[in-house]
């Protein structure tokens, strides 16, 4: 009996600093971990409730690469940045979409009718194939610049509810207007020397 | 008799050119099969949640015809998957690849988390057995090399010290 209690094995001084020694680290490589784990969560979750962009709201930057035997300028990639001070068309449309092609004629016939007041309209082909796109545009004899929006980055970026929606981009970069749906002339008239004005 | 055998041998040689060609043509036909094999692998651009191989929209029918164009030439599995996600992002994928946004949500999010995991069930394990619950605590089985405390009862002091003595044997 007297070795049990005259015997104490361990030291109560040691122990809890010992204790405290071994669990600093986990502790903080645990809340880091937390703090990187809501981190990414936030960042993703900003990423997916990106706003659309807005009229009035500054144009979201892209880069384009034509089509074969479409160039801008003599470019055979061009970005927005590389129009400043131009107003800009932008319309998103695919062959498979029934609505795209009662505006194509119209497009092609307003650009002919502006195209020497420096406006620049571009064609942007969403989540269509190649040889489609190739065969839409020489159906509708479309001139202006087109180009497939590879890895869905600008539909992506301009948040486009579907096809056909033409974003139009005035000489600062600052969207003007929105058009979800096909262009008629009447709107076109209006917009365009807006455009021009500002 | 060798004339006959002649003009066998013509036939034959003529029906075997006409038929060489509709031969290798079939040969290098895709099958509707083969193309949804690979179809079932990728999304539907404009529909949520449906795979190409079932999916009725007109540009799922361009995917295929596009699948279709590209094992005709010899391509790949892996470059079919490779020209799509390039063409139209990883998102259209079953399997995105592990790069960029893919490889953090689908890989490096799950894993963290079940480090995290395992490091929080370690920390809660570990403070347990320091701070085990009264009832535990009381009972020296579970630690038989502890110095027992006195309990202030004679008696039970003796049977504990007894107890502590026999396990130690």
């Amino acid at each position: 009996m007297s070795e049990t209690v005259s015997s104490p094995s361990t030291t109560p001084s040691t122990t809890p600093q010992a204790g405290k020694r071994s669990i600093r680290w986990p502790m903080i490589l645990l809340w880091l971990g937390i703090f990187a784990l809501l981190a990414i969560l936030g960042w993703g979750l900003l990423n997916t409730n990106a706003t659309r962009p807005e009229v009035g709201q500054n144009a979201p930057d892209f880069e384009l690469e034509f089509f074969n035997g479409y160039e801008w300028e003599g470019l055979p990639i061009a970005g927005l940045d590389d129009m400043r001070g131009r107003p800009v068309v932008l319309n998103f449309w695919a062959s498979w979409c029934v609505e795209c092609r009662y505006e194509a004629d119209l497009l092609e016939q307003t650009w002919q009718k502006y195209k020497d007041d420096g406006v620049v309209f571009l064609g942007v082909a969403y989540v269509d194939t190649e040889p489609k796109s190739l065969d839409y545009m020489e159906e509708f004899g479309v001139t202006y610049p087109h180009a497939p929006d590879l890895g869905t980055r600008v539909s992506q970026d301009y948040e486009i509810t579907g096809v056909p929606e033409t974003f139009f981009i005035d000489k600062n970069g600052v969207i003007r207007h929105v058009q979800i749906g096909p262009m008629n002339q009447q709107l076109m008239d209006e917009i365009i020397p807006q455009l021009l004005e500002n | 008799m060798l004339r006959r055998n002649k003009i066998a041998r013509g036939l034959l040689l003529a029906l075997l050119l006409t038929l060489l060609p509709i031969i290798v043509h079939a040969q290098d036909e895709v099958t509707d099969d083969e193309v949804n094999e690979i179809a079932k692998d990728i999304y539907c651009p404009v529909c949520e949640s449906t795979p190409l191989d079932v999916c009725p929209t007109l540009a799922c029918d361009d995917w295929r015809e596009l699948i279709r164009t590209q094992l005709s030439e010899g391509a790949t599995r892996e470059e079919i998957f490779d020209y799509f996600a390039r063409q139209y992002g990883d998102g259209v994928l079953a399997n995105p690849p592990r790069r960029g946004v893919s490889l953090i949500v689908l890989w490096v999010l799950p894993a963290l988390g079940l480090i995290l995991g395992l490091l929080l069930f370690a920390w809660l394990l570990r403070g347990l057995r320091r701070n085990p619950p009264a009832a535990t605590a009381a009972t020296p089985a579970s630690a038989p090399s502890a110095t027992p405390v006195p309990t202030g009862n004679q008696s039970l002091d003796d049977y504990i010290a007894r107890v502590e003595r026999e396990i130690g044997e």
